[in-house]
């Protein structure tokens, strides 16, 4: 070894140096999320825990639904029409190889109750109050005001969190049937305008495939999603720290906006096979 | 009313608090000054429980908060209450409810009752006829007399003031201070001024604590502070010689 020429020993310091900070960076990053997820695992059991116990804060909780409800169903509505539409436009094309085209009732019907409706809804309001949350309660941690709740007494988690994590819980499904039933008027509006198919027939055909069960399991997706874009809106505005200011503020909105809709899709491919492959449920 | 015994805190290696002890008697108003990032807003959360110490106990009317249930820790909180640097108003409620926010949570009154505590409270800071107004539409001295209304809305036993006079101008800044005094007078609470506004520090204290490098360094009433000898202290309270003069 000491017979090396000295460039040799400092090519291998330097690589030996880029592994170790290599490692390092890694691994910090890692502990970094898992105590993060630890965090936000204990905010929900928190939340989860405050959720039903006195005083119910219901006011606050009818003022979330409004605010949830009320300032997302037009963007639900358009959403969930033009997905109907475009659903409708490519299955028909595919369909049509296979001479299925008749079908594209049960097509369009199925794909939004089972997977686009909620999908869409949820998308939408991990943009809309996903961020919106993390916003107000990261500006609400910057200037003092969720140290005065403590200060006075009151439990941020009971009061800030716990309204708007059930308000999203019970709004992502009724927002999920209005996705629903607008994706399949948008394909129907598709099948009769543009490719000229019987519009009764489409539509027997969809209403045939809206089982109960598939409605249901979809609103309980939906749920889900709620749940996870709260807890993930409410975590993010809470973990800014004062010092963070308005760019802090800034970068959790959209860390919020980016971290719902990767937990959506991670959610659902969870769900999917737990209710479909393993439970067997249809 | 609050003892602090053997305080420790530190943040990331960073020694804030070692082993600090104070003691405020009821009723006094105790002045804590120091140099900016000293430990006072540090010890100010200690005292209402926002922070944990690493080390040490804090006793307000005989029980230590440092080993409270959060249940046990609310219920002393009752007791307290605080005006913020910043003031710390809830943006999306208006001066009146701010000011009633603690009376309605904690309180089974009527909306007419809340209303008439609201009124009083927002008279005693000179505020009268301000309920309907929202936070962004008040001037900074506004907001600290808000602030303070809020803070006295439930009678408490102890009133908290983090930098009451930081970015007021100086006739904003008096009027605080005097309000302060008077509130003192009124309602015989114990106050904790956290401030390094000598000015100030001179006009509220009944008493005064110096903190440096992490420890008090000096304890009195304002004309024991002057007769002090200590070199820190008296660099730091020559702004306010300077003004005397």
């Amino acid at each position: 070894m000491n017979n090396q020429p000295p460039i040799r020993r400092q090519t291998l310091y330097n690589s030996r140096n880029l592994v170790v900070r290599f490692v390092d960076t890694v691994g910090g990053r890692a502990l970094n999320w898992i105590s993060g997820l630890g965090s936000a695992a204990m905010l929900v059991w928190e939340t989860w825990s405050l959720a039903f116990r006195r005083p119910l804060q219901l006011k606050l909780l009818v003022h979330q639904l409004l605010l949830i409800g009320v300032n997302s169903v037009s963007v639900v509505l358009v959403a969930g029409l033009f997905t109907g539409m475009v659903l409708a436009t490519q299955g028909y094309h595919q369909l049509k190889q296979i001479s299925a085209e008749g079908t594209l009732g049960r097509f369009v019907s199925v794909s939004v109750v089972k997977e686009l409706g909620p999908m869409v809804t949820a998308f939408v309001l991990a943009g809309r109050i996903g961020a919106s949350i993390t916003a107000e309660l990261g500006t609400m941690k910057v200037t003092e005001q969720i140290e005065a709740l403590e200060v006075m007494a009151t439990n941020p988690v009971k009061y800030l969190v716990v309204p708007r994590f059930l308000a999203c819980a019970i709004m992502l499904p009724i927002l999920t049937l209005f996705a629903i039933v607008f994706g399949i008027v948008g394909g129907y509006l598709v099948a009769i305008v543009l490719f000229d198919m019987n519009g009764f027939f489409f539509l027997k055909l969809a209403q045939a495939n809206l089982f109960i069960s598939r409605i249901i399991i979809s609103l309980v997706k939906a749920s889900a999603f709620g749940m996870a874009i709260a807890s993930i809106g409410c975590y993010k505005g809470f973990t800014i720290s004062s010092a963070d200011g308005a760019e802090g503020v800034g970068k959790s909105t959209t860390g919020s906006a980016v971290t719902s809709l990767i937990t959506i899709l991670a959610l659902d491919a969870v769900l999917n096979h737990l209710l479909y492959t393993i439970w067997g449920l249809e | 009313m609050i003892w602090i015994e053997n305080l420790w805190k530190d943040f990331e290696n960073k020694e804030v608090l070692t082993g600090l002890e104070l003691h405020i008697p009821r009723g006094e108003t105790l002045v804590i000054m120091g140099r900016s990032g000293c430990g006072k807003s540090v010890l100010l959360k200690l005292i209402t429980g926002l922070m944990k110490p690493d080390q040490g106990k804090i006793w307000i009317d005989g029980e230590d908060i440092t080993t409270l249930s959060r249940k046990a820790l609310d219920r002393t909180r009752r007791k307290l209450g605080m005006l913020f640097q910043s003031a710390a108003l809830f943006d999306s409620m208006t001066v009146g409810e701010n000011v009633g926010f603690m009376v309605s949570q904690h309180m089974k009154l009527s909306k007419r009752e809340i209303d008439e505590i609201v009124a009083e409270k927002l008279h005693l800071v000179d505020l009268d006829n301000t309920q309907h107004l929202r936070p962004a539409e008040l001037s900074g001295g506004m907001r600290k007399r808000v602030g303070l209304a809020r803070a006295i809305a439930c009678n408490p036993e102890v009133i908290l003031y983090d930098e009451p006079t930081t970015g007021l101008d100086p006739i904003t800044a008096l009027e605080i201070n005097q309000l302060i005094r008077d509130l003192h007078q009124k309602l015989q609470v114990t106050s904790v001024v956290v401030t390094h506004d000598m000015e100030s520090a001179f006009l509220v204290g009944t008493r005064m604590a110096m903190i440096h490098q992490s420890k008090v360094i000096a304890h009195g009433t304002p004309d024991e502070i002057w007769q002090i000898d200590n070199p820190v202290l008296q660099q730091f309270i020559s702004n306010k010689n300077h003004h005397q003069n």
